[in-house]
């Protein structure tokens, strides 16, 4: 096990610069998720650490070992790929066990390590098949043993389950959580999928466009979003984002392009005059109150409703605890909790 | 009986209907039927020929001269005949060594081109030249190439002094052999390149950043992962190679028409030379059957190499 630092961590392919300069400080036995829109380049980064990608400019450390010019297969790094990129001339057993194979392993030896990697992943009776006779799950488990068995510095996963149905990815991402618990292993994963960065991490790294948005706690992020980017990315529903200004007659309310009022905290930053966004989260609007909202939507899943609705032009998600019994197209008054609402800078995006 | 005279003409109409609606509804009938004009092509230009060359070889006819049945007559003189041994043994050697430097020379390009290097399209597309040009154009400039005395070989290792005498390439038999194999070599890399590249194509970069990443060095790489999952199209391409380097002919005829003292004489060639310019089309027929169970084992063997294996089986058990 080991700590990892990417710093000032450069990658162009050609004159297309894909990271523009990443610096991340990983802790010893740390889970922590890169997460971004697709093609940002998160899986870049991954392959760049695990030595797959010449590194451009910079330094990635693992350990106090700087690993630039260090082979992959050097770096004593395990890695699950999308695809799972299991040998599939080998059965099970001998996929897992290849690099115990290549470094000359006894069969006991072998059987030691293999065994153990296998029943902690449910796959002993699996172990004579080839990769062909699996299912999606099982292969998924095969590479995650292939990983286990190595024992490595770090693991690294790139999307592991986004091949997989969505039943299945919520009981793998258990099942990953519990097996970093258990191995205690650095882990970097990489996912564009907010929802698994925020179950499964304990730090989180928001990328876009080869640059680091924001690096915190799931919670932190949720509660905390730096700028604009981090505040749509994290959260689903999505937060939602009214383009406005101070009312320059009360500066504690925030006037919507269409003339709507909006409450915020006392001693909030925004300054009179600029473009703001408002930012509030779903569950900060409650219902009952003074601002008029038109339904236009409304999803029940039971626990709680989902409505879209419009407030002034523009559109709203809310969820409400309470059962609705109102129709699409009616109005009714919802408030929005002041102490749960973000201001950003319309201009540079950055929060207030 | 009136019964059975009763349905005259409309029953007939309405058979003549029925049949052709039911073989539009059977699926061997159609079958049948699609696969007639196939058949037939292949009856003509595949299996007439084939039977008459094998029925050619029980004769004792010449060009000219229809034959006569005479059983396994040609077939016992060719048994005696050291001229057909010394043929047998031409094409066993020149199809040995050819086949595995082509392999050898076809892999190691392949995995060359399989690499990053620049102007990779265009290096693709040069390495098909050889193949591309027609056999006899460039086995004449082969021939340019082993001439006795305006050899460029020749001439550039007189020039470096590793020489003193022109090499005389087509001239001796043991010479003669190599020049022809070298020849054929170059032609059917192309093949052999080519095909290998495809199949390398078709194992995932991931496979090998896997196996860097589980420690392998890039020999291992290649022994553990490239070429076991290559194996079944390395036998699909072997196959074909060595039925064409078994059945050689434009070459051979070209460079030395199976000269010097029958040394490079493949079973193909003899049977020519016996057959047409020979005018012994019974005998030339003969040598040409005798092929027939070299290229059997071939195929067998190759059927047997070709045979699923295990792990690229489906299914789920
Ligand atoms: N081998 C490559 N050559 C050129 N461009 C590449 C290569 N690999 C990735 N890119 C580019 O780098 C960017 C980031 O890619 P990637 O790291 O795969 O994104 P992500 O994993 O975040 O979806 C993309 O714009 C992609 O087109
Ligand atoms: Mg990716």
């Amino acid at each position: 096990m080991a700590s990892v630092d990417f710093v000032d961590v450069r990658k162009s392919f050609g004159a297309h610069a894909v990271i523009k300069g990443v610096n991340v400080h990983i802790d010893d036995g740390e889970f922590v998720i890169l997460v971004g829109p697709s093609g940002c380049g998160k899986s870049t980064l991954l392959r760049m650490l695990a030595g797959l990608e010449h590194i451009s400019g910079g330094e990635i450390r693992i350990g106090e070992r700087a690993v630039n010019d260090v082979p992959p297969k050097d770096r004593d790094i395990a890695m699950v790929f999308q695809n799972y990129a299991l040998y599939p001339h080998m059965s099970v057993a001998d996929n897992m066990a290849f690099s115990l194979t290549l470094k000359g392993a006894s069969k006991s030896e072998i059987e030691t390590k293999v065994k153990p990697a296998a029943e902690i992943l449910g796959l002993s009776h699996l172990l004579d098949r080839y990769p062909r006779q699996l299912s999606g799950g099982q292969r998924q488990r095969v590479a995650m043993g292939r990983a286990i068995v190595r024992d490595p510095q770090v693991f690294l996963f790139d999307e592991p389950l986004s091949n997989l149905d969505a039943k299945l990815r919520v009981s793998m991402r258990t099942e990953i959580k519990n097996l970093h618990q258990r191995l205690t292993t650095t882990t970097v994963y990489v996912t564009h999928d907010q929802i698994e960065a925020m179950t499964m991490a304990d730090k989180i790294v928001v990328m876009q466009d080869g640059r680091i948005e924001q690096i915190g706690a799931p919670l932190e992020l949720y509660d905390r979003p730096n700028n604009l980017f981090v505040a749509g990315f994290i959260g689903s529903p999505a937060m939602n984002m009214l383009h406005g200004r101070l009312d320059p007659a009360d500066p504690q309310r925030f006037v919507t392009g269409d003339g709507i009022a909006l409450p915020l905290a006392p001693g909030h930053r925004g300054t009179p005059g600029t473009d703001l966004v408002y930012g509030a989260r779903p569950e900060a609007i409650h219902l009952g109150g003074a601002i008029p909202m038109e339904v236009i939507v409304i999803e029940p899943t039971g626990f709680e409703s989902q409505v879209l609705g419009r407030i002034g032009a523009s559109n709203v998600t809310c969820v409400f605890r309470e059962r609705l019994s109102v129709k699409p197209g009616e109005r009714i008054d919802v408030s929005i909790d002041p102490a749960a609402v973000h201001l950003f800078d319309a201009g540079t995006g950055v929060r207030l | 009986m009136s019964v059975s005279a009763a349905p005259p003409p409309r029953a007939s109409r309405a058979s003549r209907g029925s049949f052709f609606e039911r073989l539009s509804q059977s699926r061997n009938g159609l079958g049948l039927l699609f696969m007639l004009p196939a058949a037939v092509f292949l009856l003509c230009f595949l299996t007439y020929p084939l039977g008459l060359g094998a029925w050619l070889g029980f004769t004792d006819t010449m060009i000219g001269r229809p034959g006569i049945f005479v059983g396994l007559e040609n077939y016992e003189y060719l048994f005696r005949d050291r001229v057909f041994w010394l043929s047998v043994f031409n094409t066993l050697f020149y199809t040995a060594i050819a086949s595995i430097l082509k392999f050898a020379l076809g892999l190691w390009l392949a995995i060359i081109l399989n690499e990053n290097l620049p102007f990779k399209t265009f290096f693709r597309a040069v390495i098909l030249l050889p193949w591309v040009v027609p056999t006899v154009l460039s086995a004449l400039a082969f021939w340019w190439i082993y001439d006795s005395q305006f050899s460029i070989i020749s001439w550039v290792l007189m020039q470096l002094g590793f020489i003193d005498a022109p090499i005389n390439f087509l001239g001796d038999p043991w010479n003669a052999r190599f020049s022809v194999i070298a020849a054929n070599v170059w032609r059917g890399i192309p093949f052999v390149a080519i095909s290998l590249l495809a199949g390398l194509q078709t194992i995932p970069a991931s496979l090998h950043e896997a196996a860097a990443l589980d420690g392998a060095t890039s020999w291992q790489r290649f022994r553990r992962i490239t070429l076991p999952l290559l194996t079944p199209i390395i036998a699909v391409v072997m196959t074909f190679s060595v039925l064409f380097t078994f059945t050689d002919f434009q070459l051979i005829y070209v460079l030395t028409k199976g000269g010097p003292v029958n040394a490079t004489h493949l079973m193909a060639t003899l049977s020519f030379q016996r057959g047409i310019p020979g005018g012994a089309l019974g005998e030339g027929a003969a040598i040409a059957v005798a092929m027939v169970p070299f290229l059997l084992a071939a195929i067998l063997f190759s059927f047997f190499g070709l045979q699923r294996r295990k792990w690229q089986q489906g299914g789920n058990d």
